[in-house]
């Protein structure tokens, strides 16, 4: 059983019928016993990074998240879910993430259209089971106005190039990032979570 | 690099897709749930679903048609049609839709944008704007489903838009829509070079050529349309290849493996 942290608003739908799709159980939950007891937890994420961090916060999930992450629980953040992974964001201010990865996150710059929102390409940048069946160049999508900047580069799968070379995959040990939707990204995106859920279940 | 998108745009009312021509004769079309699953296997990058219907018992039929979309395929989704108030967004939100594309009430009520984007984040708000030319020097933004002219500078009201939050603009022109003879280039490339956000082209394409005109020289980032592909007078899949010979960055799938 997959734990998809449900604390707020926001499209998580999609999420859980593409995982249905694949026969990967799930559950909408912000139960610490769900959670605990989960094979593998997915933070999902639209909207604002404080008001995120929040409502983690209020549904006391913080340490939960970062328990279970030092006891190594696969954890799969998606968009903003990757981003909170991460020690902070300026996003309008400067907040506290979950300090589970190193790095920060910051606005993409103006120099091109902000939110990247659309079809791009993942340019491989190291080897990983995530990437079976998903050629070099394919495309995912994305719809994101921040990123994670200054994120190591040994945790580094996949990048996408907007301006500036945004992390796209990211991995440290049982720790996931996606900042696109792979529930949104079509077939490429289906594989993805079916990769995913073949290294963690 | 960023590919431009195909968006099929799906009116419904009362549970079916119709189409109108200048925003009348209005015509029905198919079941929204199957055209949707089959734009989305035809390599649609994204869909649009206006909901057109007037009474609360059809609006029901239509958040009920957004679940069950939402299942059905796995790319993003935008909702729109009489979305007044930031529950009626989290409504269609929580429902499976990705984005939602606000119109008149956002004439009516500018602060709602800023209150979606907020809440939900600007990425997901979109702003509609239906617009005419009403002088030579002048696009105005018209609302009510076109029938009420604002003499709002459709410009003016793009760049007032993406300051109080909306994250995509759709640039409807409204003398061009269901005519067929091409997307209006001027109005398009002008908000397009306006703004710092993603610009949806709507209305008035015929042709294969008229994507390729609008994506190139009147900047959009994506372009919308309906009865070109619901009757399938064009095939997505023969106009992204078009498209793609043409210069054109198109997201093509590879084979399910």
């Amino acid at each position: 059983m997959i734990a998809i942290i449900d604390y707020g608003a926001g499209n998580i739908k999609s999420l859980q019928s593409a995982l249905s799709k694949l026969n990967m159980d799930s559950c909408l939950t912000t139960n610490e016993h769900v959670i605990t007891n989960s094979k593998a937890i997915i933070l999902p994420g639209v909207g604002a990074f404080k008001d995120a961090m929040d409502a983690l916060n209020e549904f006391s999930l913080t340490e939960v998240l970062q328990k279970e992450a030092s006891l190594g629980k696969p954890i799969l953040g998606i968009c903003l879910g990757m981003q909170l992974l991460y020690d902070k964001s300026f996003e309008d201010g400067e907040w506290e993430g979950l300090a589970i990865l190193n790095g920060t996150v910051k606005r993409i710059d103006s120099t091109v259209k902000v939110p990247h929102m659309g079809w791009n390409t993942l340019a491989h940048q190291s080897p990983n089971n995530l990437l079976t069946n998903i050629n070099e160049q394919e495309f995912v999508y994305f719809v994101h106005s921040y990123y994670v900047d200054e994120c190591n580069e040994q945790e580094l799968v996949c990048s996408c190039d907007y301006g500036v070379q945004i992390p796209a995959i990211v991995q440290k040990n049982n720790i996931f990032g996606m900042q696109f939707h792979p529930e949104k990204s079509g077939k490429n995106g289906l594989q993805l979570l079916k990769n995913f859920g073949e290294m963690v279940l | 690099m960023l590919a431009k998108r195909i968006i099929p745009c799906l009116d419904v009312d009362r549970g079916r897709v119709v189409k109108g021509k200048k925003f009348q004769a209005i015509r029905d079309v198919a079941d929204p749930v199957e055209l949707a699953k089959r734009y989305n296997d035809e390599g649609a990058d994204e869909l649009v679903f206006y909901d057109i219907t007037a009474s609360n018992e059809d609006r029901d039929i239509f958040v009920d048609i957004v679940e069950k979309v939402a299942t059905e395929i796995n790319i993003p989704f935008t909702v729109g049609g009489g979305l007044r108030s930031v529950r009626d967004i989290n409504c269609v939100l929580r429902a499976g839709a990705d984005k939602v594309s606000i119109n008149s009430a956002a004439i009516q009520n500018p602060p709602l944008l800023k209150d979606a984007a907020s809440k939900f984040g600007s990425q997901c708000v979109v702003l509609s704007i239906d617009a005419k030319q009403t002088s030579p020097s002048k696009w105005s933004v018209f609302m009510n489903g076109g029938r009420i002219d604002t003499e709002i500078d459709a410009i003016e009201w793009a760049k007032r838009g993406a300051e109080l939050g909306a994250g995509e603009i759709v640039v409807n022109a409204i003398d061009v829509d269901g005519v067929k003879n091409g997307y209006h280039l001027d109005l398009t490339k002008a908000i397009a070079e306006a703004v710092n956000i993603p610009i949806v082209a709507s209305g008035g394409a015929g042709e294969i050529q008229h994507f390729a005109t609008i994506l190139q020289e009147g900047k959009a980032d994506a372009a919308l349309a309906a009865s070109v592909f619901h009757y399938d007078e064009i095939k997505i899949p023969d106009l992204k290849n078009y498209l793609a010979k043409n210069g054109i960055t198109m997201r093509r799938e590879r084979s399910w493996k």
